[in-house]
């Protein structure tokens, strides 16, 4: 548990990535003009422009594209964490996200790039939605 | 294409303060603005064009005209982070070669010192936009975000932490010569005001993995201004033109499967140095926008200085240095890293390109001819600009 700032809305691109997390669910979209992987969210497609975008659901399966461990963050939301991992995450159905990747003894030994990983969902102490983070499988 | 020499740096100023309580940021813009056009010899009234990245308390492009008290003809507020500067001087490029104005005016005042402002370790903080919203809960701080880029490079290409230090050294070398950066570093209340070593580098606390402190750059007040002026008015000025000779911009952001080791800085510099009509090997001093070591790896690679993935072979030995053959002479001013970094550092790299070509560096590089200011905006690692601009002397 944490206490990890929450999304902020009215924010009409990412309120259905944020909805899906309550259940549970990592998504992203796909163009039906084009095929483009659209991430982050957003109305249209950044390929070809279509705003004919499929929400599709990730396995959540990804790797480790880089990482860094944040020793000094003047956030006091993120003071409970003690030194943690920041990383870009590839999923396997082809799109590139920011989170952080938990789970682990010592982030920075145990933490690399090129690392498989899984996601997981977190309940804050406050704030009304599910963080997705991710573990070495 | 043939080399234009239409518009000149013909007048410049830092401000020599890092820590001035007593000021505002527009002050330190307006006073920097007169010691520039000193420098030039021209007048308050001879300015047609205002370039402002919309710094300073109340002014921006409504307010710093009326401040300053100018009608100017053309009023650009180009705000791409510390590639601000960069930007606006390939604009007043073509602002000028067009005919829009004659004598164009770059400033810039930050009080980041005082204000203590956490650039690099604040993190993001609030949400409410498509991209805040799926960054906002990670405690992505600044610097993290450049050290991803590190971490990336390092996987891919081998490169190390001694390697990136040599830029650290390197600029501390040129930072011990030059009056106003020591006095920064006192001001600062640096540790250890002298010249560093690969192992200080190395034994400094690590504020993000992979990079450590002595590989951040300051949190400094300061600011300047950059007088570019036509060749009709720079014939007339008082110390010897540094012609403007070739520009590039571009942005990049994180890409599904893309590459985070390259920068804007491969679209730019190529676009920048074809105009020019000049190759990277020419140039005899390189200002690139250190905010990190790792900044500056990445953009000497992406603007030709060595093939990727070999900036590490490349900047071993201290070839960085002014007095060392080899290579380009590096942020000779002493770089963000030990002189001057008030957030935006893009406008001292045209400064200290300036003093070069001019001949009055405190790290003077022998017989300069060619420089290259490369400003990098934003987070390397995520949504960033790049701006070259490539100068000549007279």
């Amino acid at each position: 548990m944490s206490k990890r700032p929450m999304p902020k809305f009215f924010e009409p691109d990412t309120q259905a990535f944020w909805d899906a997390t309550n259940d549970e669910q990592l998504v992203y979209q796909q163009c039906k003009a084009c095929n483009e992987v659209v991430f982050t969210p957003r109305a249209h497609c950044t390929s070809c422009g279509s705003a004919d975008l499929e929400q599709k659901t990730s396995k959540g399966d990804g790797t480790v594209y880089t990482y860094s461990v944040v020793r000094q963050n003047r956030n006091p939301a993120f003071a409970d964490l003690g030194a943690y991992a920041l990383a870009y995450i590839d999923l396997d159905e082809g799109f590139r996200m920011l989170s952080n990747v938990v789970g682990v003894a010592n982030p920075q030994t145990d933490v690399k790039v090129g690392q498989r990983v899984k996601v997981k969902f977190e309940k804050q102490d406050e704030g009304e939605y599910l963080i997705p983070l991710f573990e070495p499988i | 294409m043939a080399q234009q020499r239409e518009a000149a740096i013909v007048g410049i100023h830092e401000y020599p303060s890092r820590y001035d309580p007593d000021v505002s940021a527009i002050q330190i813009k307006a006073a920097s603005i007169k010691a520039a056009l000193d420098d030039a010899g021209l007048k308050w009234s001879d300015v047609d064009a205002l370039y402002d990245a919309q710094d300073g308390e109340g002014g921006g492009g409504l307010g710093l005209a009326a401040y300053l008290g100018l009608k100017p003809t053309v009023l650009d507020t180009t705000q791409v982070g510390g590639s601000s500067y960069e930007f606006q001087a390939a604009h007043a490029m073509r602002d000028i070669a067009a005919g829009k104005c004659n004598v164009a005016v770059l400033s810039y005042g930050s009080k980041a010192a005082t204000l203590r402002t956490p650039i690099g370790t604040g993190g993001a903080t609030g949400g409410g936009s498509w991209q805040a919203n799926m960054e906002a809960p990670y405690g992505q701080t600044l610097i993290a975000n450049y050290a991803m880029v590190a971490h990336r490079h390092m996987h891919e290409f081998g490169t190390t932490s001694e390697q990136l230090a040599e830029i650290s050294v390197a600029t501390r070398y040129h930072a011990m010569r030059n009056p106003q950066a020591v006095q920064a570093m006192n001001d600062l209340q640096f540790v250890g005001v002298n010249e560093i070593t690969i192992q200080d580098v190395l034994d400094s606390r690590i504020i993000a993995d992979p990079l450590h402190l002595l590989e951040c750059c300051m949190v400094s007040d300061g600011g300047g201004a950059v007088i570019i002026a036509s060749a009709d008015v720079a014939r007339g000025t008082k110390k010897k033109p540094v012609w403007l000779i070739g520009s590039g911009e571009a942005t990049s952001y994180r890409e599904n499967g893309g590459d985070i080791t390259t920068s804007a800085g491969a679209q730019s510099a190529p676009i920048a140095f074809a105009e020019a009509g000049v190759s990277p090997s020419e140039i005899d001093v390189a200002m690139i926008y250190d905010s990190f070591s790792i900044t500056v790896a990445v953009m000497l690679e992406d603007l030709g200085f060595c093939k990727k993935g070999e900036v590490g072979e490349y900047i071993s030995g201290g070839r960085m240095k002014f007095d060392q053959p080899g290579g380009p002479a590096l942020n000779t001013d002493g770089g963000g890293l030990s002189s001057n970094h008030p957030g935006m550092r893009g406008i001292f790299l045209l400064l200290e390109s300036a003093r070069q070509l001019r001949g009055e560096s405190t790290s003077q590089a022998a017989n300069a001819k060619l420089a290259v200011a490369h400003g990098n905006g934003g987070l390397l690692g995520g949504t960033h600009t790049g701006g070259t601009v490539i100068m000549a002397s007279d």
